[in-house]
């Protein structure tokens, strides 16, 4: 089918889309090799061929560890159970949409839908305030919470999306079959619902990991500052130093989990962004 | 959607109006409270997330409220509405706001129409590495793709003044974050590059939905590819382009954290949500930055109305929502 | 085994309109009933309430004489058979056929699950395939899944919900006669939904004909079709359909737009006081007059029209002749074709020749109608006038003698 005029315009094609979409990772990933002397080089790769790992010891092993590590801690924390809560509340509610009859359905979807179009930075103001009296501010739950305006709205959605392609006649069948509700859900529609929790876990995770608005307005120290929120308060070495590599390493260091997820989940990812089908 | 669905929708539409009225069996009944049970605390979650604030911002927008002096708090009605309208700073930074909502999403519809196309097309072999590549984009964060522009272009660590010397207009000693329309540039670059595997990800769905039969016939009227494009698929996609242009729309409207890591509003680049994060968490000018949040608030209103009541966007039911 | 009896069963969405009115219904024990009739006809309502998918909203379900309203689906051990099969696709059609089973936990030993469902793979010869998933199955072969899952339950009853519409013409067939010899042999109680009326004739021991919501008239598919009740059931049943003749009466001849028609003095008292009536006529009264043995000729009436045209189908001919009806006899037709989900009804009589006559189109032909069969209706009400109780009571009780021997010669095979 293919003739070899076609497979040279493809192979064209894949290679700008793959320019497109991986030179400024691979941008900032030679960045984070080079030494600070050769940040100013004024070329794209580090001029002593294979680089220096200087940048990455410094936030890892050397005097930005404090910094980095527990930022670090703190956005995986703080992301899972995000995502945690948001898939649990989302699975619960997505079925419930649909899959029962109650009134209001409508109502719950569309305030999913609103929340998930509300500017982040007007919830910012408000929760700042109550945070600091409440003592919420600068901890764990002081972002997870806000979090949760991120990923609750778009697990609903993917997921009622993903819920109404599976087959409930199945339930049914399984009812007639003997089985009862609980157990009609949970050995016919399980196993069909799990792949869609689990692809929006994905997509949850994604939003929680990116957030910076909530990140650097509700924390103030290292007990609860996400990475992308310390990113932006680094300093270099020294005063006249800028943190160039350093920031370059790190990030390269929280886009490792994006791209592994990435390339492990890229089908599911795609399909339940587009609320693609459930193949049976 | 499969036979399976229809038919399901079919046999729940009537059940639908039969709940609501009277005559109510237990089981019908069950199935109500079971359905607020399990949707109440998402629900209940959301409200509190942002209703909750959205209100909270709104009374406190009536106040004269700074943190750095508690004790001085009045309520002075809408006075801050008229400081932030009356002030130029205000509608600057809106100008700006909009001027990269509409730059973007328009260059990311054509973008991210062109990747769509890729990918619907792409032959079986290439089809996952697509989609994987332009994934990467789409999962990392936005600080990052932001520290990646920026010092790509840094007049010290970056190399695209190298490489782009033989641009007149380009050189070693060029500043891009040292006026407003490069550093704009810049910002816009990375904000489209980073949001555009998601609209053509929309796009590809909308593709999907074109039923092949229609470009086949079209082909066979003698359709050429552009016709086809432009007669049959894009009106019959046009759904799934909106929703994407209003998704977008909204999203480029909070634009933040490029412009916090890159020129942080140096320069007359300042977004609104910039104005609001600084006088609020910067300035702790609680009263006036609420009002700002509210106003930003009601901005996402306005679109959305526009939207929906001018382009007929119809974001419900392109999720398949009865 | 059981009896499923269904009294005035009625089932009213919220804007009142009953989806199913007031429909009794007796199942016995062993039987395979047919619920046929035009999409929206409550259907498969009734057939989701007898299984419990769907609330009863008042009347009488009893399964085996006990009161089943309320009780929960799997407490009514029945086994349903699904339109879009609900094969479970992350099962092999082995798993999906023990469900049921594994569902009954502690009751099956796994020897009797292995042993239950090779027997029903066997029966189903699905043997080959009890490791595959559904997806890599053929619509037949997912069909027979389907059967598999219900026939391992041991069910009281088989409820099918269009088990064959998604099949082909060729399959739907073969299909068909599978079920019905499964059934014959199992003499489990069936109940089966379709809108095929093929199917409605060949599988049941008794068709009940639905019409929006309400029965229209239950018995043997025989009786159905020599007696209906009225021109729904009339009109419905046979294919192709039953005619219907505008005519008036004289005496003992009805007067029609194909010519005069002589009845019977009995059926003639029967109609006589209307002034329009409607002939039923099937296509198969008919026929050429000159290939009629002479000494049926004297059961009918003899006319001449002139054909449009004719099919020839090989076995037998179709002629078609024109006539132009009275504008409300036109939309008492239209509004009848509306009731049977068909487009307007043609002002056209359809019959059927002999493929030896030489009977064609454009020429006046000689025809010749078996008066003894024909029905008259009365227009407004669609009531057959001519309803012979007696006669279709025996039809049934004909088919049910039948029926009995098949299933002793099916229990002897076995």
């Amino acid at each position: 089918m293919t003739s070899g005029k076609q497979k040279i315009t493809w192979a064209v094609i894949a290679v700008l889309v793959l320019l497109y979409a991986l030179f400024p990772v691979a941008s900032i990933l030679s960045t984070s090799f080079k030494s600070p002397s050769d940040l100013t080089s004024g070329k794209f790769l580090p001029s002593s061929g294979a680089g220096t790992l200087d940048n990455y010891k410094q936030i890892l092993v050397g005097d930005a560890q404090g910094l980095f590590l527990s930022a670090l801690r703190n956005s995986i924390g703080i992301a899972l159970i995000a995502t945690f809560i948001a898939v649990v509340l989302a699975t619960l509610c997505a079925y419930a949409i649909a899959r029962l009859d109650f009134p209001g359905k409508k109502v719950v979807l569309t305030t999913a839908l609103a929340v998930s179009i509300f500017p982040v930075i007007s919830i910012v103001t408000p929760l700042f305030n109550l945070w600091r009296n409440i003592g919420l501010y600068d901890t764990w739950p002081g972002l997870i919470i806000p979090y949760l305006s991120l990923t609750l709205p778009i697990s609903i959605w993917t997921l009622a999306a993903f819920f109404r392609q599976i087959p409930w006649e199945l339930e049914q069948a399984a009812q007639v079959d003997g089985a009862t509700t609980w157990q009609a859900f949970r050995k016919a529609i399980v196993p069909l619902a799990a792949p869609g929790v689990f692809t929006t876990a994905i997509i949850a995770f994604f939003i929680a990991w990116n957030d910076f608005v909530y990140g650097i307005s509700l924390t103030s120290t290292e007990t609860a500052r996400t990475v992308p929120a310390a990113l932006a308060f680094f300093t270099g070495a020294s005063q006249f130093e800028a943190p160039t590599g350093a920031i370059s390493a790190a990030a390269i260091i929280v886009t490792i989990p994006v791209v592994l997820l990435v390339l492990l989940f890229q089908r599911q990812i795609v399909s339940g962004l587009t609320q693609g089908a459930v193949k049976g | 959607m499969s036979t399976t669905s229809t038919k399901e929708s079919k046999s729940v539409a009537p059940t639908t109006r039969q709940r609501r009225r009277a005559n109510l069996s237990d089981r019908a009944k069950s199935e109500r409270r079971l359905g607020w049970y399990l949707a109440g605390p998402a629900f209940i979650v959301m409200l509190a997330v942002t209703l909750y604030p959205i209100l909270q911002a709104f009374w406190d927008s009536l106040f004269s409220l700074r943190l750095t002096a508690p004790d001085d708090t009045t309520f002075i009605w809408f006075a801050n509405y008229i400081t932030v309208l009356s002030d130029p700073i205000w509608w600057r930074d809106l100008g700006v706001t909009l001027i990269i909502t509409v730059v973007t999403v328009i260059i990311e519809l054509i973008l991210g129409f062109a990747l769509a196309l890729v990918m619907d097309k792409a032959i079986k072999s290439l089809r996952g590495l697509l989609r994987t590549a332009i994934l990467v984009p789409y999962g990392i964060i936005t600080v990052v793709s932001a520290y990646a522009w920026f010092y790509a272009f840094d007049i010290n660590s970056g190399y695209i003044n190298h490489w782009f010397d033989w641009i007149p207009g380009i050189s070693p000693d060029l500043n891009w974050f040292a006026e407003f329309w490069p550093s704009l540039s810049v910002i816009m670059a990375s904000e489209i590059w980073k949001t555009t595997p998601f609209i053509s990800l929309l796009l590809l769905a909308g593709l999907a939905q074109v039923p092949s039969e229609l470009t086949e016939a079209a082909q066979v009227d003698g359709a050429t590819w552009w016709e086809r494009m432009r007669k049959v698929i894009v009106p019959n996609m046009k759904a799934a382009i909106m929703v994407a242009v209003l998704f977008r729309t909204l999203d480029a409207f909070r634009i933040f954290d490029n412009v916090f890591i890159m020129t942080n509003g140096a320069h007359g680049t300042e977004v609104l949500s910039l104005l609001a994060y600084r006088t609020s968490i910067s300035r702790l000018e609680i009263g006036l930055g609420s009002a700002i949040s509210v106003l930003l608030f009601v901005c996402v209103l306005i679109i959305c109305f526009v939207a929906i009541k001018l382009f007929k966007v119809d974001l419900a039911g392109t999720q398949g929502d009865k | 085994m059981a009896a499923i009896t269904l009294n005035n069963i009625v089932k009213k969405y919220g804007d009142g309109f009953p989806a199913v009115n007031d429909v009794s219904i007796d199942i016995a024990d062993g039987e395979f009933v047919i619920l046929v009739g035009p999409s929206g006809c409550g259907k498969s309502t009734i057939l989701r309430m007898i299984v419990g998918l769907e609330d009863i909203t008042s009347g009488e379900l009893l399964i085996d004489g006990e009161r089943s309203n309320d009780k929960a689906p799997r407490d009514r051990n029945l086994a349903m058979v699904f339109q879009n099969y609900a094969l479970y696709p992350h099962l092999t059609v082995f798993e999906n056929i023990a469900f049921p089973l594994r569902l009954a936990k502690g009751k099956h030993k796994e020897e009797d699950v292995q042993k239950l469902v090779t027997e029903a793979a066997t029966m189903l010869e699905l043997t080959d395939h009890l490791q595959r998933k559904p997806a890599n199955l053929s619509g037949g072969q997912r069909q027979r899944v389907a059967m598999g899952r219900a026939i391992v339950r041991q069910a009281d009853a088989f409820l099918f919900d269009e088990p064959l519409s998604n099949l082909d013409a060729k399959l739907r067939g073969q299909m068909r006669s599978e079920i019905s010899q499964m059934q014959r042999r199992l003499a489990t109680t069936s109940v089966y939904v379709t809108h095929d009326q093929t199917e409605a004739m060949t599988l049941g021991d008794r068709v009940a004909v639905l019409k929006k919501g309400e029965l229209q008239q239950i018995a043997s598919p025989r009786e159905l079709y020599e007696q209906p009740v009225n021109l729904f059931v009339a009109g419905f049943i046979g294919s192709p359909s039953m005619n219907f003749l505008p005519a008036s009466l004289e005496g003992n001849t009805l007067k029609t737009t194909l010519g005069n028609i002589e009845i019977s003095p009995e059926k003639a008292a029967k109609g006589k006081d209307l002034p329009v009536l409607l002939v039923g006529v099937r296509p198969e009264f008919f026929e050429d007059a000159s290939l009629v043995e002479e000494h049926k000729l004297q059961y009918g009436s003899t006319f001449t029209a002139e054909l449009t045209h004719t099919e020839w189908l090989g076995n037998e001919q179709y002629g078609y002749i024109n006539f132009d009806p009275a504008p409300e006899v036109r939309e008492m037709l239209n509004s009848l074709a509306r009731d049977m989900d068909a487009d307007e009804l043609r002002p056209q009589v359809v019959v059927t020749l002999d493929a030896a006559s030489k009977i064609r189109g454009g020429r006046p032909a000689d025809l010749w109608l078996d008066t003894r069969r024909l029905h008259l209706f009365d227009p407004k009400t669609g009531e057959n006038l001519t309803l012979d109780a007696a006669e279709g009571a025996r039809l049934t009780e004909e088919a049910n003698a039948e029926r009995a021997e098949e299933i002793e010669s099916a229990r002897q095979e076995a």
